[in-house]
């Protein structure tokens, strides 16, 4: 549990470029940039796979680039996780009957959370390390002795019950603000 | 006799978890500053502590073709040095701790030994980016330190011949007669074109904005510590950190000494009162330093190729240092 919790204040993150046609390694640095600035949440694009925890893989794998990209996956330190951007590196996207390529990063290495588009926008990025964090905490709950599991979880439904109240005063609200907008047209 | 034994010990492990704190929170200041500066609203200032939680929870290889113990050793050296150098400065605006035991000249040589212990556990790890990165480490050292020599014997000289009884190569001296009190308006421009050659080279020392060469993430993929990961990497973090703080009390201690406590001395002295007074004064002179010469230089230069900054150490910056000695002579012979 500590340890998603150091993760989730920081992040460093590894990109590889496994043949991709450059859409997606553009919108990983857009995700950088002051619009979306990535690194308020301590996510900082690195130079080597030593230093990082995400591997960011673009790209249908080539083969010429298979082993090349699962070298540096073991090249990683322990605890690594992979993400996988754009429909290439996903399902083979535009090249899924291409002789050349593998057709997914998840043919030769695990991949932990897919981004789907050509190439997916900044938001999906970011979106995508939070899925990624949410399954850090679901894989530390697992790995948990059951006894704390299940104090845990009491304590889960006393939050379900205030997010159901709290999704309460939401529809409220946007009912409201129905009314009101039709009643303005 | 006993708890007077005790204390300096006590004092100097104080000191030391200050500089790592001080140091890692200047770190993260650099970081937010220079977001700010682009624009981006930048990671808190707490960042660098986090990142070396990470760190120390990460796994920590060893490459296969690295020599092992110089591999592992070469950190803790880089942090060591350091933190040794912490102690011969006058950190805090207050006396160094060790004065008796070693005075500026063992300073620029503990100075070097950061540098030295990153470039042996570049080449100990046997990458070959690493190697390119020490090299261009050792080369920067090469070229920076004689404009910083330079400069120390200015500031020395200056001092010595007007106190030739006092012992010239301490900080002591030099807070007791700072060098900016000692010369005219000609010498003043003189030791301000000191200060702009020692800020030149806090950029070397501490691999940062257009001198990070041995670093540079983008062409030699993270360099001298490319092969470091998990507790090394932190160690180096760590080091990075208590050099920043090393540095900036350097050219606080060489060029500004100048404190508060001495003018508060003269209406309102109550001994506590002028040392927190000087310790505010020692930050307030350390903030303005760490984001003129370190963060402002880093976003608004790119970096130099190796040998520019090479050829700017050797031509540029020990051309300014010079004519700084030299204005200081002139001034001292009118
Ligand atoms: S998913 Fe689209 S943008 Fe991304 S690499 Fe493939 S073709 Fe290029």
């Amino acid at each position: 549990m500590r340890q998603t919790n150091t993760f989730k204040k920081s992040l460093w993150v590894f990109h590889l470029n496994t043949g991709s046609c450059n859409g997606c390694d553009i919108e990983i640095v857009a995700t950088l940039t002051p619009r979306y600035d990535a690194e308020r949440f301590g996510i900082k694009l690195v130079g080597t796979p030593r230093h990082a925890d995400v591997l960011i893989a673009t790209g249908p794998v080539t083969k010429e680039m298979a082993d090349r990209a699962k070298r540096v996956y073991e090249q990683m330190p322990e605890p690594k996780y992979v993400m996988c951007v754009g429909s290439c590196g996903s399902t083979g996207g535009v090249f899924y009957d291409s002789y050349n390529t593998l057709g997914g990063i998840d043919k030769i290495i695990p991949v932990d959370v897919y981004v789907p588009g050509c190439p997916p926008r900044p938001e999906a990025i970011i979106h995508a390390f939070v899925k990624l964090w949410e399954k850090m905490d679901k894989k530390a709950e697992k790995s948990r002795p059951v006894k704390k599991r299940k104090q845990a979880n009491k304590n889960k439904t006393v939050n379900k019950d205030k997010t159901v109240k709290r999704s309460k005063i939401v529809n409220k609200r946007s009912t409201i603000l129905t009314k009101r907008i039709t009643e303005q047209k | 006799m006993l708890s007077e034994i005790m204390m300096i010990p006590m004092i100097a492990a104080l000191m030391l978890l200050l500089a790592i704190i001080v140091g890692l929170f200047f770190l993260g200041l650099d970081r937010k500053i220079a977001a700010r500066f682009q624009s981006r609203i930048g990671p808190p200032i707490v960042q660098p502590f986090r990142d070396l939680v990470k760190l120390l929870a990460k796994e920590t290889i060893v490459p296969d073709n690295a020599i092992g113990w110089l591999f592992n050793l070469a950190p803790v050296i880089a942090l060591a040095s350091a933190l040794l150098l912490i102690l011969y400065l006058p950190f805090l605006g207050v006396a160094p701790i060790l004065s008796g035991y070693g005075d500026l000249i063992l300073v620029l040589y503990l100075l070097m030994l950061p540098a030295l212990a990153i470039a042996i556990g570049g080449f100990a790890s046997g990458n070959n980016y690493a190697t390119v990165g020490a090299q261009r480490k050792l080369i920067m050292m090469l070229s920076y330190e004689f404009p910083l020599a330079v400069l120390v014997m200015a500031v020395v000289w200056k001092t010595s011949s007007m106190f030739p009884d006092l012992q010239g190569f301490t900080f002591s001296t030099f807070m007791q007669h700072p060098v900016l009190t000692l010369v005219g308006p000609v010498g003043g421009f003189g030791v301000v074109l000191l200060i702009v050659t020692i800020l030149i080279a806090l950029c070397a020392e501490l691999i940062k904005g257009p001198f990070d060469n041995p670093e540079a993430d983008t062409e030699l993929a993270g360099g001298v510590l490319v092969d470091y990961s998990g507790r090394n990497l932190a160690l180096f973090l760590l080091s990075d950190a208590v050099k920043l703080c090393a540095f900036i009390t350097l050219v606080i201690g060489l060029l500004l000494p100048c404190s508060l406590g001495d003018m508060f001395s003269s209406f309102m002295y109550t001994g506590w009162l002028a040392i927190a007074a000087n310790v505010v004064f020692f930050f307030v002179k350390f903030t303005v330093i760490a984001i003129l010469g370190l963060t402002f230089v880093r976003v608004a230069f790119a970096r130099l190729k190796i040998n520019q900054a090479t050829k700017f150490f050797w031509l540029v910056s020990a051309g300014i240092s010079l004519l700084g000695l030299l204005l200081i002579s002139l001034d001292s012979m009118m």
